[in-house]
């Protein structure tokens, strides 16, 4: 029934539209005048509008937006390379934000400008090479140091020295994380996923004696200032291990280890003080893997050494897991 | 010579050879799966701004099992998600505007009666459509269609255990895509030898319009990349129902250990993106080849710096074969590649500013008339800035490591490349409607249509930019499993509401597209007082385009208010003047 009312309703809108049409032609006619030929009056309405609608209106729904919404972006990296990251971020964010002020008002000034009046006649102006060099050297000036910068931090990143980071693996399957401490060594015990079995959840080899020391958790605490090189494996498709907060992201997938160095700058004490009590790190997962790949979190928290080794010192190892079992 | 002949319905309509009728059949299947994934981006936006809330349109469309009590399910929204990616990239954006207007502009504007081969020509369609089946049908199935994305990443792609939707959905995704490369390679040589061979007396590569320039590239990349995603689709096939390892390796999935190892995702991902980034450019490219004509025809002035048009196309085709890698900065790939790729990336700003202040430089002192294609070629340069912009952040790998994935991303190739090409091939169906059918296009409820179109455009990609500075994955059925996000209820709600009025607004164009075939005014000849040979074609149109010989080249194709004339358009087969300079 419902439907037949909502296929009526549609019918009747295209007859009218149909009619409207219609009449709006018949009226043309009467005034001897062609309904669809573009007009002096429909440039000047257009021109106008083009102006006000993309030179103010859509240049004030952007600042507005900044207003309003700029309140949801992350607060600054809590890790040592994210800030470099952030600047980075600011440096091109500034530059973009420059250029579109710059050409969107041009566009939208043209647009209304030269619009098509009675007398008003355009320029043969086919071409400017001087111009033309200008408008593609500065680009690339501006462009050479953004991609140098760019370069540098990236590569600061990615060769960062990871020799004394402490070393955890996240092992990423549908949908939930498993984190490993290498433990004392600081050394993971091999794995292979035809060990997968019962409480070896992560194939863990335990003939390795790197393996029996190691300390599985549902959650990552983190030493404020120290180090850590993330080393992340999945066990099924591919996830991605998204830190948001601390400006890291890398894939998981299945056949290989991947991995991502940092150093957290602040503890969640901290962040809770300057983003409300409610705030946690946390892990997400950012590649599609599936129905519930919108729930597959995991939470991190950094705090200071004594609180570190305390809780450290109530997990067990590997082998205490397997063996008590 | 004329090849018009006597023609049957079937002839005519169905399996016509003549490249004008394979055009609309081109756009119309595109219109109508442009509606197809529109609807399907508005079922799950409904879903992003209320999730868990009960629809009854939801239960209309997707039925009992896929939105139970009208709310909709998790692994439906995947395949909405994939399906809707997957039309509106290959479907709409590709074969919608390469297939309608290569097919339609190149013979028209180089003055050939037809393609090189016309038969050609057809099976390219009817492959498209058979593709067109396929993908359709895959929406019926049991399992529901495909639901890994529309890059379909394996594991999650290859394993009906992962998803169901990686079942027979997947595989009819896969002989979706097979189908389609087939359609476009027909296509792309085609254009390729048309263009290269046909060309009438006088035109010269150097007197081509931009659009045929534009074509012709798309045509070349299309005809370079596609084959490397059929092999890309053929080794999945292979993974998926031959047992073998490319892209698999040490997975364990509902507790099962397969048994294979040593493939890897990666190559799976090199494999994809190296057709998936000339992909974005096939679909750009023809858009900023209308735009360069409309808005060179409407402000009644040459476009600005032809040479440098033509230069900034091959340039940008070009590095779009080296900067595949920026899809894949964080995906585990070596972080020397990630740099090389940041660096080819960045330099594709160059020619693409060159292009906007060729178009502003083109707009400064013209005489413009606002035609509603006009309106679609300005909100393109628009789209084009803006989106263009922010893929300086994206393509900065430094940068990328937080952004990947995110909302910014959706925010970013949506307008670049979605709406840019959305509009250029709104404005050429405006713009070449005249031509198509012999008669105009409402131009009231064009304007209508453009100025909500506009609006609700921006409405929904500009904010989510800031969902993705906020840190929201893509893809995410609801935001709601993380408090972080609970402050973004109402960008989300914002661009639900302008997702609705966009596509709403889309069913006025398709109206009024339709009712102007049949009731439109009736067209003159060159209705926008334009140079290129089309418009030198007769009203009714006829299998060999002119019904005398065709009309020989004697200049460029952008004479617009050359000083001297006496009017501010000289066609392409006026002769030049005495003591008159070509440009």
């Amino acid at each position: 029934m419902e439907s037949i009312l909502v296929g009526l309703i549609i019918l009747l809108s295209v007859i009218v539209l149909v009619q409207l049409l219609r009449v709006n032609e018949l009226i043309s006619e009467v005034k001897n005048e062609d309904p669809n030929e573009i007009t002096e009056k429909d440039n000047n309405t257009q021109g106008i509008l083009t102006f006000l609608i993309v030179g103010v209106l859509f240049l004030a729904f952007v600042l507005w937006q900044f207003k309003y919404w700029g309140i949801h972006i992350l607060p600054p990296a809590s890790s040592l390379h994210g800030a470099t990251i952030d600047t980075l971020m600011n440096v091109t964010l500034g530059l973009i934000i420059f250029v579109f002020f710059l050409t969107h008002p041009v566009l939208a000034w043209f647009s209304l400008k030269y619009r098509g009046l009675k007398n008003s006649a355009a320029y043969y102006y086919p071409h400017n090479n001087k111009l033309e060099v200008i408008w593609t050297v500065v680009p690339t000036l501006v462009l050479t140091p953004l991609i140098i910068y760019g370069l540098n931090v990236w590569n600061d990143i990615t060769n960062a020295d990871t020799t004394n980071s402490k070393v955890i693996e996240l092992y990423a399957k549908q949908f939930n994380w498993t984190a490993r401490y290498a433990g004392e060594d600081n050394s993971l015990g091999k794995a292979n996923y035809k060990l997968v079995k019962g409480l070896n959840e992560l194939g863990v080899d335990m003939e390795d004696e790197n393996a029996e020391d190691d300390i599985i958790t549902r959650e990552v605490h983190l030493v404020v200032d120290q180090p850590v090189l993330l080393k992340m494996r999945s066990q099924d498709v591919i996830h991605s291990a998204f830190l948001p907060h601390f400006r890291v992201q890398m894939n998981c997938v299945p056949g290989m280890t991947t991995q991502f160095g940092f150093t957290p700058t602040q503890t969640t004490a901290e962040m809770k003080e300057q983003e409300g009590e409610d705030f946690e790190f946390v892990l997400l997962c950012n590649k599609i893997c599936g129905a519930a790949h919108y729930n597959m979190k995991m939470k991190f928290i950094v705090e200071s050494q004594e609180e570190y080794d305390t809780w450290m010192a109530s997990q067990k190892t590997l082998k205490n897991t397997l063996t008590l079992n | 010579m004329s090849e018009h002949h006597k023609e049957t319905f079937l002839t005519k309509y169905i399996f016509s050879l003549d490249h004008k009728m394979i055009a609309k059949q081109f756009l119309i299947t595109g219109m109508f799966m442009g509606v197809v994934g529109m609807t399907m981006s508005i079922l799950f936006r409904l879903q992003l701004s209320n999730p868990g809330e009960s629809f009854a349109v939801l239960e209309f469309f997707l039925g009992e099992k896929w939105a139970p009590g009208g709310v909709l399910d998790p692994n439906m929204y995947l395949s909405l998600v994939t399906m809707h990616g997957t039309i509106l990239v290959f479907w709409v954006l590709t074969a919608g505007l390469t297939g309608t207007f290569a097919n339609f502009l190149i013979p028209l504007q180089i003055g050939a009666r037809d393609m090189a081969s016309g038969f050609m020509n057809m099976l390219s369609y009817w492959f498209f459509f058979a593709a067109t089946l396929v993908l359709m049908y895959s929406l019926f199935v049991e399992s529901g269609p495909a639901a890994a994305g529309w890059t379909i990443y394996p594991p999650l792609s290859a394993l009906p255990q992962a998803i169901p939707g990686s079942g027979l959905g997947q595989d009819l995704w896969l002989i979706a895509i097979t189908l389609f490369v087939v359609s476009s390679l027909l296509g792309g040589l085609n254009y390729i030898v048309t263009i290269l061979n046909l060309r009438t007396k006088g035109m010269s590569m150097s007197r081509l319009p931009l659009t045929i320039w534009a074509l012709l590239i798309v045509a070349i990349l299309g005809v370079l990349s596609f084959p490397v995603l059929l092999s890309c689709a053929l080794l999945l096939i292979f993974d998926r129902s031959f047992g073998t390892s490319f892209y698999l390796s040490d997975i364990i999935i509902n507790g099962e250990a397969l048994h294979n190892t040593g493939g890897s995702p990666i190559l799976f991902e090199h494999l994809f993106w190296f057709l998936g980034h000339p992909e974005v450019y096939i679909i750009l490219l023809p858009a900023l080849g209308i735009v360069s004509e409309v808005i060179s025809v409407n402000s009644r002035k040459p476009i600005f710096g032809y040479k440098a048009m033509v230069g900034a196309l091959i340039v940008i085709a070009f590095l779009s074969f080296v900067v595949w890698g920026h899809h894949m900065f964080i995906t585990g790939m070596d972080p020397f590649l990630g740099s090389v790729f940041t660096f080819t990336t960045l330099l594709i700003a160059i020619p693409s500013a060159v292009k906007v202040f060729n178009y502003l430089a083109t707009l400064w002192r013209a005489n413009i008339r606002f035609t509603p294609a006009m309106l679609f070629a300005i909100a393109f340069v628009s789209t084009f800035i803006t989106g263009g912009l922010t893929g300086l952040i994206l393509g900065d790998s430094a940068l990328d490591i937080n952004i990947h994935d995110t909302y910014f991303v959706v925010g970013h190739f949506h307008i670049v490349m979605g709406v840019s090409a959305i509009y250029g091939m709104l404005a050429g169906v405006y713009h070449w409607f005249p031509k198509m059918y012999g008669r105009m296009m409402n131009k009231k409820l064009g304007y209508f249509h453009f100025w909500v179109t506009f609006i609700s455009a921006y409405g929904v990609f500009f904010p989510m930019h800031f969902l993705g500075l906020a840190g929201l994955p893509r893809r995410y059925y609801t935001n709601s499993a993380f408090p972080m996000f609970d402050g973004l209820t109402d960008i989300n709600e914002v661009i639900t509401f302008f997702a609705i009025i966009g596509g709403l607004v889309q069913l006025l164009f398709i109206f009024n597209f339709f009712y102007s075939i049949f009731k439109g005014t009736k067209a003159s000849e060159n209705p926008w007082k334009s140079n290129t040979l089309e418009w030198t074609t007769p009203v009714e149109r006829i299998h060999g385009n002119w019904p005398g010989e065709i009309p020989s080249v004697e200049r460029w194709p952008y004479d617009y208010s050359k000083p001297g004339a006496d009017e501010d358009f000289i066609p392409q087969n006026v002769p030049l003047k005495e003591g008159e300079t070509e440009h």
